[in-house]
């Protein structure tokens, strides 16, 4: 039977049949979860005494704490400062994304670090290829003080990171050498000079088709993007009503579907016209098809978040939750949807598993 | 031999008994708690092996001054608490 994990400001909901099922971690921040079958990961960020990692390995019935990735010592100096002048610590805040590819276990952090575990999460290592490039020091915080990484996705050697606000880095040897990509984002928000710059692009969220990994959708803070070229070069869409937000999900196996949850704008983070829709591609972001069926069309100040929208395994169902506690699942690829509840706390992550 | 006692919002996360330890100094002392108990210390320190920004020392009653070292003198009873600056 299928489960949705749901990561929210007071713990982790397990959903089943249409329903709350289990609340673990009651009342703690949950920050991010993966799952596939029994084994469940759980980030769960305890404000005061840091960011821990528990798995469970009987469908979230227990869990266990194991390691969490930790940053190497710093080398002697002065604190590292971002272009703000804020320090850069070398040390987890937050685990922000989790992802698992074969049986090694990846994990993007606030602030910017890479971690891959071969073990379960018993132990771990940081891509230093990535953490030491002279260009991280010119990553900026997005949505947090410190810039992090949100979004990780891997394919066979291929390992593509998404940085608020670095951009896009890929590796094609599975993390030792490591390029930007990006070609055809652009910021608004930087001065002319730096509109184009490859390192400073506030990346949101990435998504690729499974079935052909080289097609990539990209929710950029000033527009949605799609690749066809494993994210080298980018062609901006038209997302209506609205091409800003943060959410976006691929089709597993169709590589012209996908759906993003739009938002007015950056400093207006609320549905257009107060009504709650999800726009949806079928012919690789050429025209997009509104959905709202289901959705609250009027007074609507939901906002999905990055990883608030999810697409199962055979590309039909959906889930999106958003920051003000609301949760919608669809069975029919978006055209409805179905209200689980309007009451939960702020959802950072919805995931089927 | 300083007592070491810790704050008891730790103790739902991770298990946090008084302890009564060898040490000259808050680190040394923390150290050989973290010894026993090796999950707790990721509680208490961050990556870096400084004070997480949210958490308190005091040493007899004074904060200790040296977050990030933890060179002040286990001269007291040493209590690991929750600052209310993390909310």
């Amino acid at each position: 039977m299928q489960k949705l994990w749901v990561a929210t400001r007071k713990g982790l909901i397990e959903i089943r049949n249409g329903d709350v099922a289990n609340v673990t971690f009651l009342g703690v921040p949950v920050t991010q979860v993966y799952a596939r079958g029994d084994e469940v990961f759980a980030a769960v960020g305890h404000g005061h005494f840091g960011a821990k990692l528990h798995r469970s390995r009987d469908g979230g019935a227990t869990f266990e704490e194991v390691k969490a990735p930790a940053w190497p010592p710093k080398p002697p100096g002065p604190d590292e400062k971002d272009p703000m002048g804020r320090v850069i610590p070398w040390s987890l805040e937050q685990i922000w994304t989790i992802e698992k590819s074969g049986d090694v276990l990846w994990i993007g952090a606030l602030p910017a670090g890479l971690f891959r575990s071969a073990d379960g999460g018993q132990s771990w290592q940081m891509v230093r290829a990535l953490w030491d490039r002279e260009e991280r020091k010119q990553w900026m915080g997005g949505g947090y003080d410190v810039p992090g990484i949100h979004s990780v996705r891997i394919d066979g050697r291929r390992v593509l990171c998404g940085i608020s606000t670095g951009g896009l880095w890929a590796s094609e040897d599975a993390g030792e050498t490591w390029e930007l990509r990006g070609k055809g984002l652009w910021a608004a928000y930087n001065p002319p000079e730096l509109k184009y710059d490859l390192n400073s692009q506030d990346v949101h969220r990435i998504a690729a088709c499974d079935a052909q990994p080289d097609v990539l959708w990209l929710q950029h803070h000033n527009g949605a993007f799609r690749s066809a070229d494993g994210g080298r070069t980018f062609t901006e869409l038209a997302v209506p009503p609205s091409s800003f937000g943060f959410a976006v999900a691929a089709h597993p196996r169709d590589p012209q579907t996908a759906w993003f949850a739009p938002a007015i704008k950056d400093e207006k983070r609320v549905p257009v016209d107060g009504a709650m829709v999800v726009a949806r591609t079928r012919d690789g972001g050429k025209s997009f098809e509104v959905l709202r069926r289901g959705l609250p069309q009027k007074n609507a100040f939901h906002l999905v978040y990055r990883h608030g929208l999810d697409v199962d395994a055979a590309g039909e169902s959906l889930a999106m939750g958003t920051t003000t506690g609301a949760l919608w699942t669809s069975r029919d690829q978006g055209e409805s949807w179905q209200e689980l509840s309007k009451d939960l706390p702020p959802i950072y992550a919805v995931r089927f598993g | 031999m300083p007592r070491v006692t810790f704050t008891g919002n730790l103790q739902r996360l991770v298990a946090a008994p008084p302890a009564e330890v060898a040490g000259a100094t808050v680190r040394e002392a923390l150290d050989a708690v973290f010894a026993q108990n090796p999950r707790l210390r990721g509680y208490i320190l961050d990556d870096q092996g400084a004070l997480r920004r949210h958490v308190s020392v005091f040493v007899g009653g004074e904060p200790v001054k040296d977050r990030k070292g933890l060179s002040d003198a286990a001269t007291a009873e040493i209590s690991v608490l929750q600052a209310l600056s993390g909310g």
